[in-house]
């Protein structure tokens, strides 16, 4: 029979299962005839039932999980599996079955993927992040009349700012935004479920619209009396066309 | 977040309750999400708990170069292997929570938790609410499989003799 002294770290192997198949039965077969080591074995098992008992791991606090799920809503670049902005991609990396692991996945897949090059991709990304970031709008309203003012200020231009809700496209709110290292206004439309970034700064383009697709996203560039236009949408191009020729007419009215 | 729980529990427990168990957290997902390329599979959880443990220990050396008193000199070690300057009494000297203590079972279970040396209560707080394997263990704390399993050993030792008094003397035992 094994003496008890060495028993001593092997009860605890047998306790997290840590032993191959020959050291638990030799292990047991010492527990068969020691009433000591099996005594010792039990109050292992309680003391280990009191450690997992209710409440004694902690959870993260609601403050917390909001402060981590707004890093993973804040992805560098877009994945590269985006047709849609809300598109999950493969949870492989973070084992979980909750809908915030599912955004961090779709976050971290994000940060490993290739930025898509030049300004388009720096649009979408834009895009994408109001949309993942609860970042939409800095401003809420559909009123014009507070958006163009909060501009004021925030930046050296003056965007124009037009309510389309007649023609099917409601006006959510602004915001700024970063694309190639400056600051520039963005419009937020809604058009039924879908959203429209309308990115606005100065700068020469021209005034006939141009339509560049990218990863499923349409992306309509005109030029307005010294301001650049770029509209980002996931919604059809008929509707974009439709949306930048709705806006285009009310500025010039 | 996924794995939230499992980093702030691990946190807490590390800090033994300190509410910069959430800074600690954050900065760990930060970082995990910045090296995610540095990841070469195998267990995510254990990886992100790896880095909390490391930011713990980030955390523990800034605060004790903040600390105004002399703390024991680092490096040192008593003869259990426990090095004394990973420790520190002035943390939970009276919380709010003392007053609960008196009747709630599962926060005089943290607290004689937090009371354990920081190398045993590691290990313990690993294996019995992080679910880990010694080998787990070992990885996440860069120590032999053996040193983890002494310092379970001793670690529930001292856990189970902590909570016999405190059945035995009441409260009194905790704070």
């Amino acid at each position: 029979m094994t003496p008890c002294e060495e028993m001593d770290l092997q009860l605890h192997g047998l306790l997290d299962g840590e032993l191959d198949a020959v050291h638990a039965a030799a292990v047991e077969a010492h527990l068969a005839g020691c009433a000591d080591c099996s005594a010792k074995l039990e109050g292992l098992r309680e003391l280990r039932a009191k450690v997992r008992g209710a409440r004694v791991a902690e959870t993260a606090p609601a403050s917390l999980t909001a402060r981590l799920d707004s890093l993973a809503g804040a992805p560098r670049v877009i994945p590269l599996t985006a047709g849609r902005p809300r598109r999950p991609a493969p949870a492989w990396w973070f084992a979980g079955g909750s809908i915030t692991a599912l955004a961090a996945s779709i976050a971290l897949f994000a940060i490993i993927a290739p930025a898509p090059p030049g300004l388009p991709g720096e649009l979408i990304e834009g895009h994408i992040r109001s949309l993942q970031a609860q970042h939409l709008v800095d401003v809420q309203t559909s009123d014009r009349h507070v958006v163009k003012p909060w501009f004021n200020g925030k930046i050296d231009f003056a965007p124009p700012v037009v309510e389309l809700a007649d023609q099917g496209y409601p006006l959510a709110g602004g915001r700024l935004d970063y694309i190639e290292g400056r600051t520039v206004a963005a419009l937020v439309y809604r058009r039924r479920a879908h959203v429209i970034n309308l990115f606005i700064w100065p700068g020469r383009a021209p005034a006939a619209p141009s339509m560049t697709h990218l990863h499923g996203y349409g992306l309509l560039r005109w030029g307005r009396a010294g301001l650049t236009y770029w509209a980002v949408s996931d919604i059809d191009s008929a509707e974009l066309v439709a949306f930048q020729h709705a806006f285009a007419a009310r500025v010039g009215g | 977040m996924p794995h939230a729980d499992a980093a702030y529990n691990l946190a807490r427990r590390l800090t033994r309750g300190s509410d910069a168990a959430e800074d600690i957290v954050q900065d760990a997902f930060v970082r995990a999400l910045a090296g995610f390329d540095a990841f070469r599979g195998g267990d995510a959880r254990a990886w992100l708990l790896t880095i909390v443990r490391n930011r713990f220990y980030d955390w523990l050396r800034e605060r004790r170069l903040k600390a105004t008193t002399p703390l024991t000199a680092p490096g040192t070690f008593d003869e259990a292997g426990e090095d004394a300057a990973q420790d520190y009494t002035d943390l939970d000297a009276d919380t709010p929570e003392s007053e609960l203590l008196r009747k709630d079972e599962a926060l005089s279970m943290r607290a004689l938790i937090d009371r354990l040396p920081t190398r045993l209560r590691e290990v313990l707080v690993l294996r019995e609410m992080e679910h880990l394997s010694y080998r787990e263990i070992a990885e996440i704390t860069g120590a032999p499989i053996g040193s983890v399993m002494s310092r379970l050993a001793r670690a529930r030792a001292a856990l189970g003799e902590a909570w016999r008094a405190f059945e035995h003397q009441g409260a009194g035992a905790v704070t």
